[in-house]
């Protein structure tokens, strides 16, 4: 009987998610565009794009909410489409925007996925009590999900997501909205179910969520995957190094730039209001002579680092532009619109 | 990365769901609702105030003009028919309930579960259920209040209230397929009273068909509001019963028949 039939989950074999080249066509857009991406076992893969880049339709494809058109993907070695019934009992969903029901109360939202996922009515209270303690809602636990506030909503969203113990578990812009505490509670919650063995597939749009919690990443661009590689991995790729200068006379700010423009032969951006100019340094050895020629001109500084490049820079390196993109974000209403 | 791990081992998921497993999911999810009936005093109120509200207007206004002065006689002319206007109108909600799932995400995260497919759909059904006998009830108990009698026997009322509740568990089919086909709930009340306000009033439930113009008459006639109004009526104070409830359920039948497949295929391609 299927019920006594067991499967190995151990690192070395397949990957817990494993997706190639996914396709989906909106009426008007193209949301993905051959998407190719792969999750460790307990790991977390964060999925790094801008708003409309086609995170959200990537992870409802993996979640069996959604078809792709062309492409295949699978979970635990279940495919999404052959398998769907298997996979949903193996993953976690929370959305981008909480979808807990809003007309009852939190202990009864986590009630009712339990006895979905068929626990006995005993078994269903005790974990929702559980969870509920867990992600310290005990005091609204009797309260309708309605009276929340939006950090509460998405700790029972995650919550809830967690009641049938999923070995995958998908995060959709978990912090989009949240205040800096309730994002870094979140983040040491996605630590936490890492510690205990769950793969986690992030989407976000903030570098710094990724660069914290990400252990590999993906970004993805009008539907496309621009870049893969670990944090590190993506820093270096790009430059690698970031050279920041700040005269101590803000007048010969100029001065400044022109002279690292010739010397490093790269753009060099200015900031008016730190009155610091960044560039990227490919070579390092090009440091000792910009300091040098900087103090011929008798140009005093204020600062003078090379730090690694952020990812943002990582990210306006390969797409061009910020992450935060107007047209971006029409392109993400009309595909959910649909 | 040192030592030898012990693959751990996980109880291989389910091939498929049993049809029983889907039939706890639907009763999962009508506790659900009617939970839900409990905690949003708005929806109680809506339930509770329209049929009073009804009756009130109707007996008070039209009473006296359709019934030649006697407002009592109206009443126990239009009660069967507020009966039916009070219900129909009623599975609007279950449209509008469905378009705030759909779009609040909810239904996502029951299509993310292993649970049979249809039993989001089956569960909201089944549930307003009870909120269409809520209403039944008030209209019914209201209108006592106000002088209705039952001039038939307990027997026959129940049979009438029962045949109320296996049409809207028809109607509310229409509303579903409504409440999944447009975006907002704005547009869900907009589409749902233009589909159902025609057929509600331009029947016989307000005022005698002989009334009517000849054009109109013939519309009357075969709208099913109006076979289920004699029906009613039949059943509550008496006059003939057989055919108008026979030809009734045929009506909710052949609804129930076109309307469940077709919202069925647009919940499936809409979540």
């Amino acid at each position: 009987m299927s019920h006594y039939d067991f499967m190995r989950y151990d690192a070395t074999t397949a990957h817990a998610i494993e997706a190639t080249g996914l396709v989906k066509r909106f009426a008007k857009t193209t949301a993905l565009d051959g998407v190719d991406l792969v999750a460790r076992q307990g790991r977390v893969l964060g999925v790094l794009g801008p708003n409309g880049a086609g995170k959200t339709t990537a992870v409802r494809i993996l979640a069996t909410l959604l078809k792709p058109d062309e492409g295949q993907a699978s979970v635990c070695g279940y495919d999404v489409l052959r398998d769907a019934h298997q996979v949903r009992q193996l993953i976690g969903l929370t959305g981008q925007y909480a979808s807990v029901d809003e007309g009852l109360s939190g202990t009864n939202n986590l009630i009712m996925i339990g006895r979905l996922l068929g626990l006995p009515r005993a078994d269903a209270r005790a974990r929702a009590h559980e969870l509920l303690a867990r992600f310290d809602l005990t005091d609204a636990a009797a309260r309708p999900t309605k009276t929340y506030s939006g950090g509460m909503r998405r700790r029972l969203d995650l919550a809830a997501s967690l009641v049938g113990n999923p070995r995958v578990l998908y995060l959709d812009e978990p912090t989009t909205g949240l205040d800096p505490r309730s994002r870094t509670d979140v983040w040491s919650m996605v630590r936490g179910l890492v510690a205990d063995g769950v793969t986690v597939l992030l989407t976000t749009q903030y570098l710094d969520e990724a660069d914290q919690l990400a252990h590999d990443i993906v970004v993805i661009d009008h539907g496309k995957v621009v870049a893969t590689g670990t944090p590190d991995e993506l820093k270096a790729k790009t430059g690698g190094q970031v050279l920041q200068v700040s005269p101590a006379d803000p007048g010969r700010m100029a001065e400044v730039t022109a002279l690292m423009a010739g010397l490093i032969r790269g753009e060099v951006q200015t900031d008016a209001a730190t009155g610091m100019a960044t560039a990227p340094v490919a070579d390092a050895t090009l440091l000792p002579h910009i300091f040098r020629e900087l103090d011929d001109r008798g140009i005093e500084l204020a600062e003078f680092t090379l730090r690694k490049a952020s990812l943002d820079e990582v990210f306006f390196a390969l797409t061009g532009h910020r992450t935060d993109n107007e047209e971006n974000d029409r392109r993400e209403l009309e595909g959910s619109n649909r | 990365m040192t030592a030898i791990q012990a693959p751990t081992m996980v109880p291989a998921p389910a091939h498929r769901l049993t049809p029983l497993g889907g039939l706890r999911n639907t009763f999962t999810l009508t506790w659900r609702s009617v939970l839900k009936i409990r905690t949003n005093m708005e929806d109680v109120i809506g339930l509770s105030l329209q049929p009073i509200m009804f009756l009130l207007l109707f007996t008070y206004v039209f009473g006296g003009a359709i019934a030649h002065g006697s407002t009592h006689t109206y009443l126990q002319y239009a009660l069967p028919g507020l009966l039916v206007m009070t219900v129909v109108f009623a599975t609007l909600g279950t449209g509008l309930m469905l378009n705030q799932d759909i779009s609040s995400g909810v239904f996502d995260r029951f299509r993310s579960l292993p649970i049979a497919r249809w039993a989001p759909l089956a569960g909201a059904v089944l549930g307003d259920m009870v909120r269409y006998l809520i209403s039944v009830v008030i209209t019914i108990g209201f209108g006592m209040i106000l002088g209705f009698r039952v001039t038939t026997n307990p027997v026959s009322a129940v049979a009438g209230c029962l045949l109320l509740l296996a049409f809207a568990l028809a109607m509310c089919w229409v509303s579903a397929l409504i409440g999944m086909m447009v975006k907002t709930p704005q547009g869900v009340q907009a589409f749902g009273f233009i589909a159902f306000f025609p057929l509600v009033f331009g029947s016989n439930l307000l005022a005698p068909t002989a009334t009517m113009p000849g054009w109109l008459q013939a519309f009357v006639k075969v709208n099913p509001m109006t076979l289920l109004t004699d029906a009613e009526r039949g059943l509550f104070t008496g006059g003939s019963v057989a055919s108008p409830a026979v030809r009734s359920l045929l009506w909710a039948v052949g609804i129930f028949v076109v309307f469940a497949p077709l919202a069925v295929r647009v919940y499936r391609r809409r979540t």
